[in-house]
């Protein structure tokens, strides 16, 4: 008998005695009010960061300032173009280098301050993990109460992976001290900013 | 209301007085109360250990000397837990299930079946902290824990705020275990000692004077460890001082 | 997450050595006991230990009782995860399917032998040399990393706390946080000799740093990454994995094959059912709304490769074991470990087992009886535990049934065996009794004796003896009362 035919045959003759039914989930969100406040709070809290716009009214100029001075940028949101392009990114490791990735946000989550992306969003999925820092467009209607409604998006039943990142890596691993940046990026700042056309899904 | 007292064995070997007091609080209310004479033990340090077996015969001891009465008090939340949820070494018969369901721990008793509203000849005119026995807590629920998120409550804190002249105090961590757990304090001894000097620190630091509990295994194992590393602290079990021990 | 004061400001003098875990005698019990005095001789550890715990235990009381349903999700998972493996057959199958149609690839491994033998043949066939992996329980209680390294291929754990695990060859001692029992000068230690970092310098932010620019080659460089996993669906045939370093993902998406080990017991049946565990999961654990990063595996990426071990080892009899088989609902939180006041105290590493603390003790006698028999009396059966778990595994109430069980199997010593038969005696019969507690003769009366019968006087090793009164309640009633109860 195969493995898999043993251990289906012996949990069927292990089966626990009782009902057990499965019980309805029922949705536990209370509408916070705002949304983006919340979601904000939450995301300082697990350590993200806002760039705020400068008043200029071009809600990116903050960003394409400090994307100015840094190094090696990875961008897969059509609004910011980088100098490493990602078409021509033959292996994940040759992301290895990249000082900032910029990224579109499939959707936020208020309770958590969560950014979501799909395979989709990221088009190299380890561009937001090997870079030193990530930056993420968040347009303020893609954010979504709370964990429960997260949950009913229909890209967990499309994409092929959906990451949530709640803030940057960090660890507290050596007595306790929070470090950002244990492996992966060691800032996760959210601009926000609405979907361009170009950007709709 | 015929009571059954059961004074649990170190009660009666150590603490006679919490006995007594037990006795004459429950007189005060108008209880008929008995003391069984060929009471012996409840079967909790057998069964505390695994070995039901060996718990059986005093298990049904137990049963025989309280079958008759109306309600069985005991001033142990310790005991009264291992007879409600524990005592089933003895076929579970409809005596059994009687005895096992009419046993009480005094505050509950006191709180919950007498309804007792004051203790006109309480004054206890000192700092305390109250310390839960963790079958009291969680076990029989004379209190609410710290872990759920469900409102607090207290039975012997309630009764004692009915007492003269008390004042209490909080130590930071006021439900965690003092680390006699009955056999643990032999079979473990060093973590078992190391969890009683940091229970009694936390009162000394929150400023009291007396430990107060409805439990006096917890006491004894305390006491102990409070006299090994040199704290000033005194233990009284919660009876005497609802019976009106002044110290 | 705010950390514990520095312990090297806390208590001054020269470095204390690290404490080390349960020695390990073939054929005999773990003594628990005996680690945990080692460690309580260790003050440093010993306080930075239970003061860190505490406050992820305190952290989670906050964010618990903010939330108003918290009851009622402890409840909700429980039942689906009771539901969940009450028809795990039907559950497993649908995942295995949906996966397959995803085009992951589905392996089943009855046993620990044949879940290492199951990961050396997928590197082999694809030629991995070296195998980046993120934290995973299932693979330390599977010892697959002294396997794999038998044949030549090297093994990178990339969570920080493992990884210093894994140069100091020691196993974790939390199921989140490895190493929560050492201080920052055993790892400046352990870094100075593994990976060439400055022997004198312990600042948390040079070690950190330290290991995330010795091991980001590493993961470049490596042939496979592996993961764990925290909840599998049954419905997408997705596997989820939760950390907060992003370790994971990294392990997930940098070499182009990705193998996960799976517990069978991590299945649950739907994604919605993901917005009960995971607004549970890192509140219970650290005190955090959600871990930094929740991975969700649906599928392979393009161009590469995913397979999936469906691990038995032992779960499948386990849930066959009527007091025993809810312990399979475990979210390995470790909530119950932060909160046990006895291993605050003792340190992981004293259980001598892969699973430590209040759920080391109801997992690992399932995986030996006799190594493990005497954990479940490393309790003082309090019942915190029960209380801050996640799913309500009634554990303080197991570890009371494997006490029994132990005795009945004639697992707990002969002499603790015969103490407890000579107390049941005494205890059974008035006249016996009444003679061993005599007033007459107070001495006898000593309290360890009393409440055990135990030979060695552990009592008064730690603590002063109680000074028994000239008479027992019993003579009291005999001399005042029980002249009035005859009379008509």
């Amino acid at each position: 008998m195969s493995a898999r035919d043993a251990i289906l045959e012996r949990i069927r003759s292990h089966r626990p005695s009782g009902e057990h039914p499965l019980p309805e989930s029922p949705d536990f969100t209370r509408p916070s009010g705002d949304v983006q406040a919340r979601f904000v709070e939450r995301l300082e809290r697990m350590g993200g960061e806002v760039l705020p716009p400068d008043g200029s009214g071009d809600m990116l100029a903050p960003l394409r300032t400090r994307l100015a001075a840094a190094g090696r940028v990875c961008s897969a949101a059509p609004e910011i173009e980088g100098n490493v392009d990602l078409d021509a990114i033959a292996r994940p490791h040759d992301l290895a280098d990249v000082d900032i990735s910029v990224a579109r946000a499939a959707f936020g989550v208020a309770e958590t301050g969560s950014v979501l992306f799909t395979e989709a969003e990221l088009r190299v999925n380890a561009m937001a993990y090997l870079a030193q820092h990530l930056v993420v467009l968040v347009d303020p209607a893609d954010i979504v109460e709370s964990t429960q409604h997260a949950y009913r998006s229909p890209l967990f039943h499309q994409a092929r992976y959906v990451a949530c990142h709640s803030g940057p890596s960090a660890t507290a691993d050596i007595e306790g001290v929070l470090i950002h940046g244990a492996q992966g990026v060691r800032s996760l700042t959210v601009v926000f900013v609405p979907r361009s056309d170009a950007s709709l899904r | 209301m015929r009571v059954g007292l059961f004074v649990p064995c170190y009660i009666d070997a150590f603490e006679p007085e919490v006995g007594i007091s037990t006795l004459e609080l429950l007189e005060r209310f108008g209880c008929e109360v008995d003391y069984p004479f060929d009471q012996t033990c409840c079967g909790q340090p057998m069964t505390n250990t695994g070995c039901h077996a060996e718990a059986a015969a005093t298990e049904a001891l137990f049963v025989k000397n309280f079958a008759p009465y109306d309600y069985i008090v005991a001033p142990s939340g310790s005991c009264v837990h291992q007879v409600r949820e524990h005592l089933t070494a003895v076929d579970q018969t409809e005596e059994v299930r009687a005895v096992r369901a009419r046993t009480f721990e005094l505050t509950e008793f006191l709180h919950d079946v007498l309804k007792v509203d004051a203790f006109p000849w309480a004054e206890f005119p000192h700092k305390v902290g109250i310390h839960y026995n963790c079958n009291s807590l969680r076990g029989i629920g004379l209190a609410q824990a710290s872990e759920p998120n469900k409102p607090f409550y207290s039975k012997p804190l309630e009764l004692l705020k009915k007492v003269r002249g008390i004042e209490f105090v909080q130590p930071s961590r006021w439900d965690e275990c003092c680390g006699f757990g009955g056999t643990f304090c032999v079979f473990e001894p060093g973590v078992s000692a190391k969890m009683g000097y940091d229970k009694v620190s936390d009162h000394a630091k929150a400023g009291a004077d007396y430990i107060v509990s409805a439990d006096s295994s917890c006491l004894m194992h305390q006491k102990g460890c409070a006299e090994r590393i040199g704290l000033p602290l005194r233990f009284i079990h919660i009876a005497r001082i609802l019976n009106g021990a002044r110290q | 997450m705010s950390g514990p004061p520095d312990s090297h400001t806390v208590i001054g003098g020269p470095r204390e050595p690290q404490p080390r875990g349960a020695k390990v005698r073939p054929g005999w019990p773990i003594d628990q006991s005996e680690a945990a005095d080692r460690f309580i001789a260790a003050p440093r550890h010993l306080q930075n230990h239970d003061t860190r715990l505490w406050t992820l235990r305190q952290n989670r009381d906050r964010i618990a009782h903010g939330i108003e349903e918290w009851e009622e999700l402890r409840e909700l998972a429980s039942q689906i995860k009771e539901h969940t493996l009450a028809h795990l057959d039907h559950y497993l199958e649908m995942f295995e399917a949906n996966a397959k149609a995803n085009g992951i690839h589905v392996h089943w491994a009855a046993d620990a032998a044949e879940h290492n033998r199951i990961v050396h043949q997928i590197l082999d066939e694809h030629g991995a040399r070296s195998l980046i992996k993120s934290k995973s329980m299932l693979t330390e209680e599977c010892a697959m990393r002294p396997y794999l390294e038998g044949f030549g291929i090297e093994v990178i754990e990339t969570d920080l706390g493992e990884r210093i695990q894994q140069l100091d060859d020691e196993d974790p001692s939390h199921v989140v946080v490895p190493a929560v029992h050492k201080l920052r000068a055993d790892v400046a230690e352990v870094f100075s000799k593994t990976i060439g970092t400055d022997p004198n310098n312990d600042d948390v932010h040079y070690l950190a740093e330290q290991q995330r620019e010795t091991t980001r080659p590493l993961i470049l460089q490596a042939d496979a990454g592996m993961t764990g996993c925290n909840f599998a669906i049954a419905e997408t045939g997705t596997f989820v994995v939760c950390t907060n370093e992003g370790n994971a993902d990294l392990s997930a998406n940098v070499p182009p094959l990705h193998i996960a080990s799976i517990g069978i017991e991590k299945l649950i049946p739907r994604i919605e059912h993901l917005g009960v565990f995971v607004r549970l999961l890192s509140r219970s654990a650290l005190g955090t709304p959600i871990t930094q990063y929740t991975s969700h595996f649906r599928a392979p990426r393009e161009g590469g490769e995913m397979h999936v071990v469906l691990v038995d080892n032992g779960r499948s009899e386990r849930l066959g074991m009527d007091e025993f088989w809810t312990s399979l609902k475990c979210i390995r939180c470790g909530a119950c470990m932060n909160t046990c006041p006895v291993y605050r105290r003792s340190g992981g590493l004293s259980y001598g087992a892969t699973y430590s603390g209040p759920i080391g003790i109801i997992l690992d006698p399932t995986f030996n009886r006799t190594k493990y028999s005497a954990l479940p009396f490393s309790s003082s059966l309090n019942g915190s535990c029960s209380n801050v778990c996640p799913v309500k595994i009634n554990i303080h109430e197991q570890i009371f049934a494997w006490r029994r069980v132990m005795a009945e199997t004639h697992e707990i010593p002969l002499m603790k065996q015969a103490m407890m038969k000579a107390a049941g005696e005494l205890l059974s019969s008035p006249a016996l009794y009444r003679a061993a507690v005599s007033g007459a003769d107070a001495a006898l009366r000593t309290l360890p004796k009393f409440i055990v019968y135990n030979r060695l006087n552990t009592w008064t090793r730690a603590r002063e003896m109680p000074k028994a009164p000239d008479h027992t309640f019993h003579d009291w009633w005999k001399a005042n009362r029980e002249k009035t109860e005859v009379q008509p």
